[in-house]
């Protein structure tokens, strides 16, 4: 019953957003005299409407085909942890074995593992946790011939959660490696 | 005076707007609850406008109450409690006072001179009937709420005898969603009430670990912009900042020296996360802890010699501390399954913490001399404490109402401050020392 949901979980699609290189981020002085600052503080409201241009997209429509097809291994591309947990449970392991053996007919084919942690405890050492759980990932890739070249992680801690609830169902959810393919240039 | 149930329970909705020029407007309700029998009872009389217009810009009395009252040090007398309002000595009638039970008396009066201000209080001794403090400070209309928390400083200074940090400020990181994979990150600076809040930084990727440093110039703090951790150094004034070079993987957890030459850091270019001291001066690492395991959230002890972290070496996450020039790490904590960032009192003598019971996270306090746990908060989900510059208050993150807020808590529990805000989640709290 338990692996049941987390299969269910998996086929979650996981949605990326392509605008990463478009950070938009500026900083503002602050003003400890009378230095006129309030003009900055608007600053957040200009960009919010720029997030319009963004894209969001989904893997399936980057990668095609096998991405897009719910019987295939590859359009599953979140692994759910236990938790204070790096392991990869037995039932995600052929999750990892599918995109490993994806990235290795496709050598040219770069992945990037997002560490996730819920949002109990310490926000660093969460950042630290999930860094642990991209690793776990990223070994058991390497092992099936995945290069390291191919592999980029970033550690986000508490701070993307994918859902919003502060229980045991969003935490569960929260807890992940999400595994996201590059756009080939 | 004796009085026999303080407990107290005082909600200011202040819900007061605060405006920017440019008509943006954050609200903020802060919640104060607690009390306790030694409070000092203290009445804060409204003070008189003598301006132009028809009434004050701001009203001194009650932010000072409220800076008073969240101290935990004092219990201040309801306006609607006061017989008469005085705002110049030789209109005082001692034996009102004295018969309110109030030990101490706050009055003045605010003067307008064109588009400046000068605020006039005194603060009196009831029973002795003697004058304590007298001060006339002039302000500009957009310093005024910080010259109104240097009061405040000054009733504090003079009947505790310790430090007061209403005049100092908070730095946080607010998140406010757009959509459900994409948030605004802004971090921010603000009174220490949480009023007059500044954008200094933003990004659609996370920010995170602002920490002052010791002259209160300059913020360090953790972006993760262009989808890399990496550590920035912003001057607050101009808004300038600069990056310390990065190592792949981790760079987190800024902390500051006492002497604001170096910064310890968290980086993992080396395979798990490791302590570095970084020499701002000359950019130079120094790695410190060389474990297997997770090491990160530095903070330095007062003198600058040792350095506290969280490791979780022996299973879960504790805390240990290491030389800062480098040696052996030794364990500090052994209560509960999860003690992590740590960080120390003005005086060295006191450790706070997050402080974790199967899966229940509290913010705790250990005396460094006897090992003594006491525990502040009631979690379940407290995490980010940062002591205020005078060790009196503690300033952590929680959830309340499926909300991320801020919220100020006396070192011995008895007073609670929340600063809600009305748009998004905030977290991340650091005060300025």
């Amino acid at each position: 019953m338990k692996a049941c949901l987390q299969w269910m979980m998996v086929f979650s699609v996981v949605v990326f957003v392509v605008g990463c290189s478009s950070t938009n981020k500026k900083t503002e002085g602050f003003g400890g005299s009378d230095a006129v600052t309030s003009g900055y503080s608007e600053g957040g409201a200009i960009q919010d409407e720029r997030l319009g241009d963004l894209e969001e997209i989904t893997n399936g429509s980057l990668m095609g085909g096998e991405f897009n097809n719910p019987d295939s291994l590859l359009s599953k591309s979140v692994i759910y942890f236990m938790f204070d947990s790096s392991e990869v449970q037995p039932v995600f392991a052929e999750v990892v074995t599918a995109h490993a053996q994806y990235l290795v007919a496709n050598s040219g084919q770069r992945v990037i593992l997002e560490g996730h942690a819920d949002e109990r405890g310490s926000p660093e050492y969460n950042v630290a946790l999930s860094e642990r759980r991209a690793k776990a990932v990223a070994r058991m890739l390497e092992m099936q011939g995945v290069f390291p070249e191919q592999i980029e992680i970033i550690s986000y801690g508490e701070m993307k959660p994918s859902e919003d609830g502060h229980d045991q169902a969003a935490w569960q959810l929260n807890r992940r490696v999400e595994i996201t393919y590059q756009a080939q240039s | 005076m004796v009085v026999k149930n303080l407990k107290i329970i005082i909600v200011l909705w202040l819900a007061m707007l605060v405006f920017f020029s440019h008509s943006v407007s954050a609200e903020l309700t802060i919640q104060i609850t607690g009390g306790t029998k030694s409070a000092i009872p203290v009445a804060v009389v409204p003070f008189a406008w003598r301006g132009v217009s028809g009434h004050a810009p701001i009203n001194v009395a009650s932010i000072v109450s409220a800076d008073l009252t969240r101290s935990g040090h004092f219990k201040t007398l309801p306006v609607r409690d006061m017989i008469n309002k005085p705002s110049r000595t030789e209109a005082i009638k001692l034996g009102n006072w004295r018969a309110l039970a109030q030990d101490y008396l706050v009055i003045g009066e605010i003067k307008q001179n064109q588009d400046r201000f000068i605020i006039e209080f005194k603060l009196f001794d009831v029973y002795r009937g003697k004058q304590l403090l007298g001060y006339r400070l002039p302000a500009t209309a957009r310093g005024l709420r910080r010259t109104v928390h240097r009061i405040s400083d000054l009733v504090y200074e003079e009947l505790t005898g310790l430090k007061g940090v209403f005049n100092s400020r908070i730095a946080y990181v607010t998140q406010k969603k757009k959509s459900k994979r994409v948030s605004i990150y802004r971090l921010k600076v603000a009174d220490s009430d949480g009023f007059n809040p500044k954008v200094i930084a933003s990004s659609r990727e996370p920010i995170m670990s602002p920490a002052w440093s010791p002259d209160g110039k300059k913020i360090a703090y953790v972006s993760f912009e262009k989808k890399k951790h990496r550590i920035f150094i912003q001057t607050l004034a101009t808004g300038q900042r600069s990056t310390i070079p990065r190592g792949r993987g981790i760079n987190g957890a800024p902390a500051w020296s006492p002497d604001g030459s170096q910064l310890a850091i968290t980086l993992s270019k080396d395979g798990s996360p490791d302590i570095y001291v970084v020499d701002l001066n000359n950019r130079s690492w120094q790695k410190l802890t060389k474990s297997y395991a997770i090491d990160t959230e530095p903070a330095w002890s007062p003198d600058g010699r040792q350095i506290v972290f969280t490791s979780d070496r022996g299973g879960k996450p504790q805390l240990y501390t290491i030389p800062s020039h480098g040696g052996s790490a030794k364990r500090l904590t052994y209560q509960g399954d999860y003690n992590a960032r740590g960080s120390f009192s003005k005086d060295g003598r006191k450790l706070v913490m997050v402080h974790g019971n199967r899966g229940d996270y509290r913010i705790a306090i250990m005396d460094m001399a006897t090992k003594v746990f006491s525990i502040l908060t009631k979690g379940p989900l407290d995490e980010s404490p940062t002591f205020s510059a005078n060790s009196g208050m503690v300033l952590y993150a929680k959830i309340m109402n499926d909300k991320g807020v801020l919220s100020a808590t006396s070192v011995d529990g008895s007073m609670n401050q929340v600063l809600t805000f009305d748009k998004g989640d905030v977290r991340e709290p650091a005060w300025s020392q």
